[in-house]
């Protein structure tokens, strides 16, 4: 079986529908574990103190803040090259998931950095861009909402999308790319280097799967809506024309 | 409960903004999931308004 065929709607509702109560599951296991492992049984740090139980909601809503944005470029470019109506969907229902994300990033990072940095915002790079992303976030959702042809809507948000993504990008590699600012790097990197000590990195990545798993479940469920809606207005649009 | 020091406020506001919005971005997509499946259920046994 290929994986186009996922892009049926029907054959895509039939195998998401059992599955997503299970993932939803697992990411409330996930997080359970991680925020109650994160937050009660592990220690201060020697030079943050208690601010550094942030990191579990930080890290990872910051992450999924960037990747639910690469999710909804590569839905969109499938969208644009295929004319896949459910990439186009999904792509939609991941935008609120993302905002979710960005929010948490955004409140949790001010929180954090007050006590450390001795302020809530800076205008450096990695914060900015990251700000930035969140605009995106809100106007793709309100462009969506804007357009009433949902061809040219999914069309218009997929270019909005691919130009977003400089940020997203940004967002991620701005502490790299201009060496300044305020915010450090990357916690998390696939080099070889460690940058958060063992007794905070085991409960952080149970919570980086519980934060994934849990915008997994959430795409699926409301992209699941969002074909039905679809459906539904198409079955009434028809009924109006043959009323008519 | 830890000792979350002079840095209470900031650490708990964290948790209770964040569980805030994950929880309410659960209940806002299971609710519409129920209510746009509802709607569809009456449009295809030719019950829409």
């Amino acid at each position: 079986m290929s994986f186009w065929d996922y892009a049926n709607p029907r054959k895509f509702l039939a195998t998401t529908e059992p599955v997503i109560p299970w993932v939803f599951g697992a990411a409330g296991l996930c997080l359970g574990v991680g925020l109650v492992w994160g937050f009660f049984f592990t220690p201060d740090d020697f030079r943050q103190g208690s601010t550094v139980k942030i990191i579990y909601l930080h890290v990872p809503a910051a992450m999924m803040a960037i990747n639910a944005w690469v999710m909804m470029l590569v839905a969109s470019l499938i969208w644009l090259v295929r004319r896949h109506h459910v990439s186009a969907l999904a792509a939609r229902a991941a935008a609120p998931v993302g905002i979710v994300m960005t929010l948490i990033a955004l409140f949790t990072g001010a929180v954090w950095g007050q006590p450390m940095w001795g302020t809530w915002w800076a205008w450096e790079p990695r914060l900015t861009s990251f700000l930035i992303l969140f605009l995106f976030y809100m106007g793709y959702v309100a462009l969506w909402e804007a357009i009433a042809d949902p061809d040219t809507a999914a069309d218009l948000t997929a270019v909005l999308c691919m130009v977003g993504s400089v940020f997203a990008v940004l967002s991620r590699y701005a502490a790299n790319f201009w060496n300044q600012g305020l915010h450090q790097g990357a916690s998390l990197s696939l080099d070889a280097e460690q940058n958060v000590a063992d007794v905070f990195w085991f409960p952080l990545v149970v919570c980086l799967f519980g934060f994934g798993l849990l915008f997994v479940a959430l795409v699926l469920q409301r992209t699941g809506t969002e074909i039905r809606l679809r459906r539904a207005q198409a079955l009434r649009a028809r009924a109006d024309r043959v009323q008519a | 409960m830890p000792d979350l020091g002079t840095y209470a406020g900031s650490v708990l506001s964290a948790y209770g903004f964040s569980l805030l919005f994950l929880v309410g971005i659960v209940w806002a997509s299971a609710r519409r999931a129920r209510r746009v499946a509802r709607d569809l259920a009456d449009v295809e046994a030719g019950r829409h308004g």
